[in-house]
């Protein structure tokens, strides 16, 4: 009990004063008039501002962020989702956060620009210092344990590089990199993301060992070279991080040998003939009704005709997309299953209509 | 005023004959094949505008919003300076703007979903919330439905006399109707309220067509706006002047009454002046999208100006295009007008259109006759 009892009134006052503003701004809020002098601050979502633009190797870019008030941290590992206005509309992605936090309060995320990705390539190339985009909170248990396990293995791929490199620069600030195996692909040695960082982490930490796979000269990784690569793989703690392909087999082959592996998904394993006639789709709240075809997720239905869904990672692991089937069936686009009952909370990132279907969105 | 909206109103007046005895029957000599055309090219100009939607039209609502925060934070500062009579005046003026803009470019236009498709919770019709007596959520039933689909159909659409005023010869007289041109003054001062307890849709409960649960749950959805407003406007900002809090409640007090005269000489003149006609019931049988379109052109009106003034109007100076496409940016009606005056020109249907002082003159002089049988 040492805070002088002068003291003790502060917390009523702040609430008093947060009780006069939201009066004296309704409908509004009062962040949508502080918004005026501060670009950083809005009513819904959580802004951060464009502080750099750094460019990386194999056409990809850094953006170094930095989040206005109410960012609440992150782990090195983690994804941000990041939303940014596209010819006067909001789209919104996710990105591994490629640094651990930092004492100046920037965040920085890492984008590459992937075949036929109209975001990543907006990102990529158009997004300028000053901007101010849209972010939510960090999210994702792709994160290093702690305590480390002594000998840990890395399995990357193209931009699966993105969260372990979040976490290999964390290792490295806390002093001499432990035992730590990264095996990582990519097509030819310039396009190794941040290529030049690891080979010199390499270098400087004697018990990291950089593999690189580069796969216009080698092929692709089996996970059966593994034994020869890195031929004490089964006695390590395992990541992986980098295309659907790549990851289904690495799975497979550690469920195999009856250990686990944790994987890092940039996008959702679609079953091949997931396929199905559409339907009409009803999203109720707003009395919206949109023909859809039976391949294309209920999220992006929604967002196509201006509905306005919850999102997530549009990948069906978070959850954050979900919203109950008031009637009709829906196919869930990673297993071709067809379920639904009303009632239902249903993840629209991943699942299309199966016939008529009407949401209570 | 609650009196006169708590009026009986005989939704279901007995049959009428012909309808070509009437002189505000629309007749239209267009083939059936001339309006399905016709329905085409109104398709094909919205087609147009949607697929050009883009980051410049964005660009214009976010700043429509800005304008209208700084002039709200302008006129609320200005106002605890009140007693000075210039910032009296400018305070009252900025705050008078800004609750125009919020309600007839931002409220009325967003609540219709005209801005959705950026995807912007923040610009959202399932969001937005208005500075005015009515719930945004009753609004987009009783507005976005009832009078965009019914418009001008006497008996079915409610903003014909709003339940309270005879605004076409369709509607039966009956001696309460010689107080038009009072009532008329009365809904125009109080004209938040008029739109507010209009979506009670108490001549429904009274004819049981609506629940008195819900009429109920909507009157304690405005009871809870009206709290806040009145919080805001006549306790708080006041309380927050001091000694000097007279000025600031008579400006705030003002601000709401110009905003109500504004918004309803802006709204009245959108259907009411000459040229601008009702329709009977019978007009919404298989009634086809080319049809409704020409019901549309047929019963609105426009407001000659400039650019400001259609800021100020909510681009509601510009009615015929925003009946035709209620969910289109309301910043493209000024594009799309001249194509749609084209269009009524070639078909023969009249464009009406005309300064706000004619327009409003010819509401006035509607609105005494029919205060007479």
């Amino acid at each position: 009990m040492t805070r002088p009892d002068t003291l003790q009134p502060r917390p009523r006052l702040r609430e008093r004063l947060l009780q006069v503003s939201a009066a004296v701004s309704t409908p509004l809020l009062p962040d949508d008039f502080l918004g005026l002098v501060d670009p950083l601050r809005g009513s819904v979502d959580l802004r951060a501002r464009v502080e750099q633009v750094r460019p990386e190797a194999a056409g990809a870019v850094t953006l170094v962020l930095r989040p206005g008030r109410g960012w609440a941290g992150h782990r090195a590992g983690q994804w941000l989702r990041l939303g940014v206005s596209i010819d006067g509309v909001w789209h919104w992605r996710s990105y591994s956060l490629t640094r651990p936090p930092r004492a100046d309060g920037t965040v920085w995320v890492t984008v590459k620009p992937v075949v036929g990705g109209f975001v990543s390539h907006h990102l990529a190339r158009e997004v300028r210092p000053g901007q101010v985009l849209r972010v939510a909170q960090a999210a994702g248990d792709f994160v290093l344990p702690d305590p480390l396990p002594a000998r840990s293995l890395m399995v990357t791929a193209g931009s699966g590089i993105t969260p372990v490199m979040g976490m290999l620069r964390e290792l490295a600030e806390q002093g001499e990199l432990p035992d730590v195996v990264l095996l990582h692909s990519a097509l030819t040695r310039e396009e190794v993301v941040f290529g030049e960082e690891l080979r010199a982490l390499a270098l400087a930490h004697p018990r990291f060992t950089l593999l690189e796979r580069h796969t216009e000269t080698d092929g692709l990784l089996q996970p059966s070279e593994l034994d020869v690569l890195v031929p004490d793989w089964r006695d390590r703690a395992a990541w992986a991080c980098g295309p659907a392909g790549l990851l289904d087999a690495l799975e497979q082959h550690w469920s195999d040998a009856g250990l686990t592996l944790t994987t890092e998904r940039f996008a959702p394993v679609l079953a091949p003939a997931a396929e199905g006639e559409g339907g009409v789709v009803s999203f109720t709240r707003g009395g919206t009704t949109v023909d859809a075809d039976g391949a294309t997720a209920l999220l992006d239905v929604g967002e196509s005709a201006g509905v306005l869904l919850p999102s997530g990672c549009r990948m069906g692991i978070c959850f954050g997309c979900v919203v109950p089937l008031l009637s009709g069936s829906v196919r869930d686009l990673r297993t071709g299953d067809v379920h639904g009952e009303a009632g239902d909370l249903v993840q629209t990132c991943v699942s299309a209509p199966a016939g008529d279907v009407s949401l209570d969105a | 005023m609650t009196a006169v909206l708590e009026r009986p109103v005989t939704p279901d007046a007995p049959p009428r004959p012909a309808l070509a005895a009437v002189p505000s029957t629309p007749t239209t000599p267009l083939t059936h094949a001339q309006v399905e055309e016709l329905g085409a090219k109104l398709d094909a100009l919205r087609e147009e505008v949607l697929a050009s939607r883009g980051e410049a039209d964005a660009a214009y609502i976010r700043s429509v919003i800005k304008a209208h925060r700084t002039l709200e934070v302008a006129g609320r500062g200005l106002l605890f300076a009140g007693i000075l009579p210039p910032a009296w005046i400018a305070g009252t003026a900025c705050l008078s703007a800004a609750k125009i803009l919020e309600n007839m470019e931002l409220g009325h236009n967003i609540l219709h979903g005209q801005w959705d498709w950026m995807r912007d919770p923040e610009i959202h019709s399932s969001t937005w919330e208005w500075d005015t007596m009515s719930p945004s959520d009753s609004w987009k039933r009783t507005h976005n439905y009832e009078h965009h689909t019914f418009t001008n159909v006497v008996g079915k659409d409610r903003d014909v006399g709003y339940g309270i005023l005879r605004m076409s010869e369709e509607q039966r007289w009956n001696p309460y109707y010689l107080g038009n041109p009072v009532y008329n003054v009365l809904l125009s001062l109080f004209f938040q309220w008029g739109v507010a307890l209009h979506d009670v849709e108490v001549e429904k409960v009274l004819s049981g067509e609506r629940s008195k649960a819900e009429a109920w749950h909507t009157l304690k959805a405005i009871g809870r706006k009206v709290r806040k407003q009145f919080t805001k406007d006549y306790l708080v900002f006041p309380a927050l002047a001091g000694p000097f809090f007279a000025p600031v409640l008579l400006g705030n007090l003002t601000s709401n009454l110009v905003r109500n005269v504004w918004s309803h000489a802006i709204i009245f003149c959108g259907h009411f002046p000459d040229g601008a006609v009702q329709f009977e019931e019978e007009q919404l049988e298989g009634e086809t999208r080319g049809q409704w379109y020409v019901r549309q052109m047929m019963g609105s009106a426009n407001l000659d100006g400039g650019p400001l003034f259609h800021l100020m109007s909510g681009n509601l100076s510009f009615q015929i295009e925003h009946h035709l496409f209620p969910d289109l940016p309301s910043n493209r009606y000024a594009e799309l007008s001249p194509k749609v005056r084209a269009l009524c020109e070639e078909y023969g249907i009249e464009y009406t259109s005309g300064p706000l002082g004619k327009q409003y003159l010819q509401v006035l002089r509607r609105i005494n006759r029919l205060a007479l049988p």
